[in-house]
């Protein structure tokens, strides 16, 4: 069903970058009289679930906001808690038959990794190494992220290759700022989706979001189902005439 | 051989039949949701109509003291249309919006602000205030017009303008990680003239929900509400979405 559901869909454009942001795991928690932590958890689930959909369908990028810099003010023990869960997901990509081997997906962490945990970042870098050859399907991780915090490190890069070509009296350019953005290892996405039915971007990929349709489903994200991520690519196929318009004007 | 050409060609002809009820399928389904999306349209058009004639009560007060700065995003090709954006200028100053910012991607409104202040009684150009006004009760509409170039390469001057400043310090052994901050940032980007605030609300007239390049250091938390065409505004859907912004509570990450 849902492969004839798939091969309808991809009869138009699929999206390249399907990103998402996953709010609401501890309002489904509330919701469902269930812990803090299983809210979490419930939300890795769907997004195991989505991730699959999408790379079936024939996503090549899929980007999640898992943390953002802003979360670190939560309480101490829920900052753990969630913490706790990357660390041990993050490890489970390592193992043999996880999704990451099963699709062939090359996974980065994205973002100020020096904020997290010496065993969380070295968690992440083994996983990122340990992915360096996959090439089917690309995962972002935003960990630790902001764009703000994205922008400053951005220009902080720039001006250190400026320092180091000194004799070159040029300034940057708009090409020298994307180079050094975290999220440069991918294009743009095509179609954001945040849960819960908010309508803010919280300051998750503010400058790659140009030309990026918005889509703010009700649902809470342990909630995202098959349907939403299909309404979503309809979405962007009802767009994408626009904004290719607009990226050749752009040209 | 020709059994074996007979198969292939016959699979082949299968294959193309496939594709073209995958199509038409396809096509189909996007039909639908078309005509759903003109039923949901004409739903709002009455709803809107409900509300600007006063018959839907709850929208009659609105909170507009929680609405500090309101970005609005038009379409560049509808910007053209400059007795639109004058009319909706006039809506929100009727309902008590003092302060905002108007941005295309292309600048079409920069180059019409100045018939656009002058078509309304009692408007001035943001960058005409001093700080002074900023911090007192608005007497009259302040507006602010924006583009690309105040977004992108925006950051590109800012960044320039920083790396500058860190020359003249003569620091040269290497570069101070400390010295680059958002607060740095901040100030650079209203040094090169990209001084507006974070706008709390950003209403989209456009054909599809995107903010089309509103500058990213501004939009961090900033609630971004698709109001459709421009050509299909409506003060009632405009009270509406207002209202909603009104009634949202943020935790910022917390």
């Amino acid at each position: 069903m849902r492969s004839c559901l798939f091969k309808v869909l991809c009869m138009g454009p699929i999206p390249t970058h399907f990103s998402f942001i996953m709010d609401g795991n501890r309002r489904y928690a509330k919701k469902m009289d269930m812990g803090e932590g299983a809210g979490h958890r419930a939300g890795f689930f769907a997004l195991v679930s989505v991730l699959k959909y999408c790379y079936e369908v024939g996503v090549k990028y899929i980007s999640v906001y898992a943390f953002s810099i802003d979360n670190f003010k939560r309480r101490p023990e829920e900052v753990k808690t969630i913490m706790d869960l990357i660390l041990e997901k993050t490890e489970g990509l390592l193992e043999e038959g996880s999704i990451a081997d099963q699709y062939g997906v090359r996974v980065y962490f994205v973002g100020n990794l020096k904020l997290l945990s010496e065993q969380v970042r070295i968690a992440a870098e083994k996983v990122m190494e340990a992915t360096a050859h996959n090439t089917r399907c690309v995962l972002l991780i935003c960990i630790a992220y902001t764009s703000c915090d994205e922008i400053v490190n951005s220009v902080r890069e720039c001006c250190k290759d400026k320092m180091e070509e000194i004799e070159d009296e040029e300034g940057d350019d708009l090409v020298d700022i994307e180079k050094h953005m975290y999220m440069g290892v991918a294009p743009d996405p095509d179609i954001l989706l945040r849960s819960s039915g908010e309508k803010r971007l919280s300051n998750y990929q503010l400058w790659q979001t140009t030309h990026c349709t918005l889509y703010s489903p009700t649902a809470l994200w342990p909630e995202i189902s098959l349907l939403h991520v299909v309404w979503g690519i309809l979405k962007f196929q009802r767009s994408y005439a626009y904004f290719e318009k607009k990226k050749k004007k752009m040209l | 051989m020709d059994s074996k050409q007979k198969v292939r060609g016959f699979s082949c002809s299968i294959h193309q039949i496939g594709n073209l009820g995958l199509q038409l399928l396809w096509s189909l389904v996007h039909l639908l949701i078309s005509i759903g999306y003109f039923v949901v349209a004409a739903a709002a058009a009455v709803e809107s109509y409900l509300i600007s004639s006063g018959l839907l009560t709850r929208y009659k007060v609105l909170n507009i003291s929680k609405l500090k700065y309101l970005a609005i995003v038009i379409e560049s090709d509808d910007a053209v249309q400059t007795s639109k954006v004058v009319q909706l200028l006039r809506w929100l100053e009727v309902m008590g919006v003092k302060r905002m910012c108007l941005y295309d991607a292309q600048g079409v409104l920069k180059k019409s602000k100045a018939s656009i202040v002058k078509m309304l009684d009692n408007a001035v150009l943001f960058e005409e205030l001093d700080e002074k006004d900023l911090l007192e009760k608005p007497k009259c509409m302040a507006l602010e017009f924006a583009s690309m170039s105040d977004g992108k390469e925006g950051v590109v001057k800012a960044a320039n303008l920083l790396f500058a400043k860190y020359m003249e310090l003569g620091n040269r052994d290497g570069l101070d990680d400390e010295f680059f901050t958002e607060a740095q940032v901040g100030e650079a980007l209203r040094a090169v003239g990209c001084k507006g605030p974070e706008p709390d609300l950003l209403l989209v007239y456009a054909p599809v929900r995107c903010h089309l390049g509103f500058p990213a250091w501004r939009t961090r938390y900033t609630e971004i509400v698709h109001m459709g065409s421009l050509k299909s505004m409506r003060l009632g859907s405009l009270t509406k979405a207002i209202y909603k912004f009104t009634r949202v509570r943020q935790n910022y990450g917390k």
